[in-house]
């Protein structure tokens, strides 16, 4: 029997050279933040808020590792200000796993958006690719015949720019 | 600061006037991305357990992130030492009012888990504790009550951004 997705996932990042896990979970890839807080060797960091993730993933950095940041898509709002007054002008790179709740699934539904999640994913579901792009996050969407293909390509783009990249998770991939 | 120590400076004047004074590759200065000296600190210090890692950061610096004093507990690197220049104010835009003067910041830090954390008030209480501070394992605080007003003259940091990345790095990974 192959191992689930999600250790089949972090033993890609790992082959990739990412070595420091941190973040605020989100029950998307809640398969892997499981096996975060499970396996004492990630030495996984439970951030209190986002952009304190990707502060935590600079001061890694600069220490000489390679970190990956896991969020949902609301902690994107709240990270804002530490991707672009700290990570792309200091030239401080970083592996942004974001959930991405919210995602329009019918654009003719009533509220004409991805009306299926709660309330207050609404509004950064749909907007959430523009918002990368307005951020100039280079970004891919996690499906599994990709992957490799996806976090490769990522993480030379990641290595050549020294800056942040994002992989976008969708709904039922990571959960469990 | 002995040889080999690690320095991240918050942003705003006490960035400028620690490059100001004694700039080494070893030193961080941030601008932007206020409030988060703390966690750059406290990862640096979990991947570098055998340097210290000292953490210059201000009052409204660390009130913006006080959750990261948990954080920072949790975690609870011995190489981590957290120094608070206080002076209940805002320098950089003007000397507006922070909370701090009824908010003990070193009180939260120990209530949070911060092995030990002191108060001092004048230049004397200082070279009092200096000698002992960094001499014991952290995580700790040392907060420094000091006066608003910043030098004046004071330089801004020549090197960019990014040129402060690569050589610290280097001298982080030495």
């Amino acid at each position: 029997m192959s191992p689930p997705v999600s250790q089949r996932f972090l033993d890609l990042l790992e082959h990739h050279g990412y070595d420091f896990f941190t973040g605020v979970p989100c029950s998307l890839f809640a398969g892997v933040t499981r096996i975060l807080d499970r396996e004492a060797r990630y030495g996984y960091i439970s951030a209190v808020r986002e952009d304190s993730a990707l502060g935590l993933a600079a001061g890694a950095y600069l220490g000489g590792r390679q970190p990956v940041v896991f969020m949902q898509n609301s902690g994107l709002g709240v990270s804002v200000n530490a991707i672009v007054s700290l990570n792309q002008i200091y030239d401080i790179p970083a592996l942004l796993v974001v959930s991405w709740r919210g995602r329009p699934e019918r654009p003719e539904g009533p509220e004409g958006r991805g009306d299926d999640d709660a309330p207050e994913h609404l509004i950064m579901g749909a907007v959430m690719e523009d918002f990368l792009r307005l951020l100039t996050i280079p970004f891919a969407l996690l499906e599994p015949a990709t992957l490799e293909r996806d976090v490769d390509e990522l993480t030379r783009t990641m290595h050549a720019t020294r800056k942040p990249v994002a992989l976008v998770v969708p709904k039922g991939v990571l959960h469990q | 600061m002995g040889s080999g120590w690690l320095a991240i400076a918050c942003n705003g004047m006490i960035g400028r006037e620690l490059y100001t004074h004694a700039d080494a590759p070893s030193r961080f200065y941030m601008i932007g991305s206020m409030g988060l000296a703390s966690s750059i600190g406290l990862g640096l210090a979990i991947v570098q357990p055998s340097r210290i890692v000292v953490v210059f950061d201000g009052d409204g610096n660390v009130l913006m992130s006080l959750g990261v004093l948990g954080s920072v507990a949790a975690a609870a690197p011995a190489n981590f030492y957290h120094v608070v220049f206080d002076n209940a104010a805002h320098g950089s835009t003007g000397d507006q009012c922070t909370i701090s003067d009824r908010v003990p910041i070193e009180k939260v830090a120990v209530a949070a888990g911060y092995r030990r954390s002191i108060r001092v008030r004048s230049a004397s209480e200082l070279d009092h504790t200096l000698s002992r501070f960094f001499t014991e394992p952290g995580p700790a605080m040392l907060l420094v009550e000091v006066e608003r007003g910043n030098q004046p003259g004071i330089g801004r940091v020549e090197s960019s951004p990014a040129e402060l990345t690569a050589r610290f790095r280097r001298a982080a990974m030495e």
